[in-house]
């Protein structure tokens, strides 16, 4: 009743193509806003914002730009730890060894590195796809781990490669606070979403699903293929490096490169197949679905009085990921995502059903 | 001359071992169209159940043969991965027949953590112990060639054997059995293997019966050697460029592909490892694979898949 979109007439195109076409969209996105920007940091916990909603945020971003590779463009990645462990290193070089480095500067031109990165080992998909690509992606995962633990100028001569940062500010605010910590996340997290929606939606990511759905059509139809995988590849990078950098600076404040080892893009990989391939909410879906499991499946065997070992714990969430990931692959392979953009069609035409 | 010698045999049975796992990829590839990703799992799960019932089976029955109680525990964990396989098949790749690579590749993704979780779970997780009595002493051969002679394992020597003879026996049943040919049937086309009256379900569950097969084994002899425990499912991401670089659905591929990466990866640590830092071990393989894709991207035996429109 409340989600109907009658009498909201569009009369020129670029009504027609806005980003929300829909009122009630438009209006629980500001009112979705207003809550993360100004209710949550007065009235949260501070262990809200440490266990859940940093984190949350910061893969969140991550997902996104791994999403743009893998939902949009088809090209499957299980290097994404190595992208983002490139963008926390190459931020950490910058802001040591530059003198008053702005905080975002160095995290943009961490961004920048991995952006590098992403494309030296995108060139790899150009020749091969598929099942091939996967496996090349790996080395890209295997060859940082590497490098962040046995190159010394990368840890600017840290020993067994573990790093720290303190003292964060931006534009004279210290970064101190969990609230403060937060509400910086947030703000970079809308913004590279706002960007990434619309890319997806410009003639690029049109390229990109173009290039996903069937390649050699694409190419007969005119689609450059080594220029949109390459973006792809570049444009994923620079998000998920930027995503890495928050990730080291803002949420660990001190790292070392198991941070970013495989289980990161294997648990990034699955937000996306989870959240849903090729949708920029899919992302936040995915991530709040995997931030929130672990922590559920600690806290539900306490209310119910059944104490369980962090072992065992540990290897129920990996079967009930597992588990799901299967499922979710026969069932809805769009994932989360798909799942609400059901139930908002359903809600269009409620009560009835057609 | 003695010490790169023996670099290069260590080298060659390392690699036989990388081939051991990377058969049981190209054996679900070959004979399903899916990259298993969850062989790794496979193998620790094996191991795992393995190692469990040899310890056990002594005392459920007070059987006091160690001999006994392996084979026992053998026939015990290879009926497990039977039950693995049907599961597998049941639960998840009937459900996906017919679909894209990639997304059957990232159900084996799910399968791998799902595996991991259970075997955890089931059989505990320390480090276990299995011991088939393969013989830990060290030979040295060639003494009169060389000075000091060339220090070689028997225990990879064993090894080694156990995995040629291995891989003779599943290029037999591939090449020459009327299910080796329906496996094959069934890897090039699911649609074109089903109207022919193959039945998928049941190709299915052999194949992943044998790769379970190949599992066990791969993680026997893993296992006597490094002791079962959570890191064993990693060698199977060393399996992986030895696919890549032998090619997807060739099983002399992979074999000549472990060698090459066996070998490359205990030469590249010596001779090059001090120069850049030590360690290198973990990433030349996909190093010396990626460059190889470049130029070859099927692979070493890989069939050459021409797009048309």
């Amino acid at each position: 009743m409340l989600y109907r979109e009658n009498g909201q007439f569009k009369a020129t195109y670029r009504a027609d193509q806005q980003i929300f076409p829909i009122r009630q969209d438009r209006i629980a996105l500001i009112a979705l806003l207003l809550i993360a920007f100004v209710l949550v940091p007065l009235s949260a916990p501070e262990y809200l914002f440490r266990a859940i909603l940093i984190p949350f945020l910061i893969l969140s971003l991550a997902a996104l730009g791994l999403n743009i590779l893998v939902g949009y463009c088809g090209q499957i990645s299980l290097g994404t730890g190595a992208f983002m462990a490139v963008g926390a290193y190459a931020a950490y070089n910058f802001q040591v060894r530059i003198e008053g480095m702005p905080l975002i500067a160095s995290l943009l031109l961490g961004g920048a590195c991995s952006t590098v990165v992403g494309v030296l080992f995108g060139i790899p998909s150009l020749r091969i796809k598929g099942l091939y690509l996967a496996v090349a992606t790996l080395a890209a995962q295997f060859f940082v781990d590497w490098a962040a633990l046995r190159l010394k100028w990368v840890t600017n001569g840290s020993d067994s490669g573990s790093v720290s940062v303190a003292g964060l500010q931006v534009f004279g605010f210290s970064l101190q606070s969990p609230a403060a910590k937060y509400l910086f996340c947030l703000a970079i997290v809308a913004l590279f979403a706002l960007l990434a929606k619309n890319l997806v939606r410009s003639a690029i990511g049109r390229e990109w699903m173009a290039m996903r759905d069937m390649d050699v059509a694409a190419a007969v139809i005119g689609i450059r293929p080594v220029y949109a995988k390459l973006t792809a590849f570049a444009v994923s990078a620079f998000i998920v490096g930027v995503a890495g950098a928050l990730w080291g600076f803002i949420h660990l404040g001190a790292w070392e490169p198991a941070a970013f080892n495989i289980d990161r893009s294997f648990q990034l990989l699955f937000m996306v197949i989870i959240g849903g391939l090729g949708s920029i909410m899919g992302a936040f879906l995915g991530a709040a679905f995997i931030v929130l499991l672990p922590i559920l499946l600690d806290q539900i065997p306490l209310w119910f009085g059944i104490p369980i070992s962090t072992a065992t714990a540990s290897h129920l969430t990996s079967m009930i990921f597992g588990a799901l990931i299967v499922f979710f692959l026969i069932v809805e392979p769009h994932g989360l995502a798909r799942l609400w953009s059901t139930a908002k069609e359903k809600l269009r035409l409620w009560p009835f059903p057609h | 001359m003695g010490f790169f010698l023996e670099t290069l045999i260590g080298g060659l049975m390392a690699g036989m071992l990388y081939s051991l796992i990377a058969l049981g990829f190209v054996l679900i590839y070959k004979a399903s169209g899916v990259f298993n990703f969850a062989q790794g799992a496979m193998v620790l799960f094996a191991a795992l159940a393995m190692a469990r019932f040899a310890e056990w089976i002594p005392q459920w029955t007070g059987i006091e043969s160690k001999l006994l109680a392996n084979v026992a525990a053998f026939v015990l964990a290879m009926a497990v991965m039977i039950v693995v396989a049907w599961a597998i098949e049941k639960l998840a790749l009937s459900k996906l027949v017919n679909q894209e690579g990639i997304t059957l590749l990232m159900a084996t993704l799910g399968i791998t953590y799902f595996l991991d979780g259970l075997g955890q779970t089931l059989f505990g997780n320390d480090i276990y112990k299995i011991d088939v009595g393969m013989p830990k002493d060290p030979v040295i051969v060639a003494e009169s060639l060389f000075q000091g002679g060339i220090l070689v394992s028997k225990e990879d020597l064993y090894a080694a054997l156990i995995a040629a003879a291995l891989v003779i026996l599943l290029a037999l049943f591939f090449q020459k059995t009327a299910t080796g040919r329906a496996l094959r049937a069934v890897a090039d086309d699911h649609q074109a293997a089903q109207s022919i009256g193959i039945p998928l379900s049941t190709i299915w569950i052999i194949v992943w019966s044998v790769a379970g097969f190949v599992a066990l084994v791969a993680g026997i002899i893993w296992g006597s050697k490094l002791g079962v425990q959570f890191s064993l499912s990693l060698v199977a991401l060393k399996a992986l460029p030895v696919v890549i670089l032998g090619g997807l659905t060739s099983v002399p591929g992979a074999i000549i592909g472990g060698l090459i990466i066996g070998v490359g990866e205990k030469l590249s640590e010596i001779y090059i490892g001090p120069m850049l830092g030590g360690g290198i071990e973990i990433w030349f393989a996909y190093v010396l694979a990626l460059l190889f894709l470049l130029v070859r991207p099927q692979g070493l035996f890989g069939e050459k898949i021409i797009d048309r429109v």
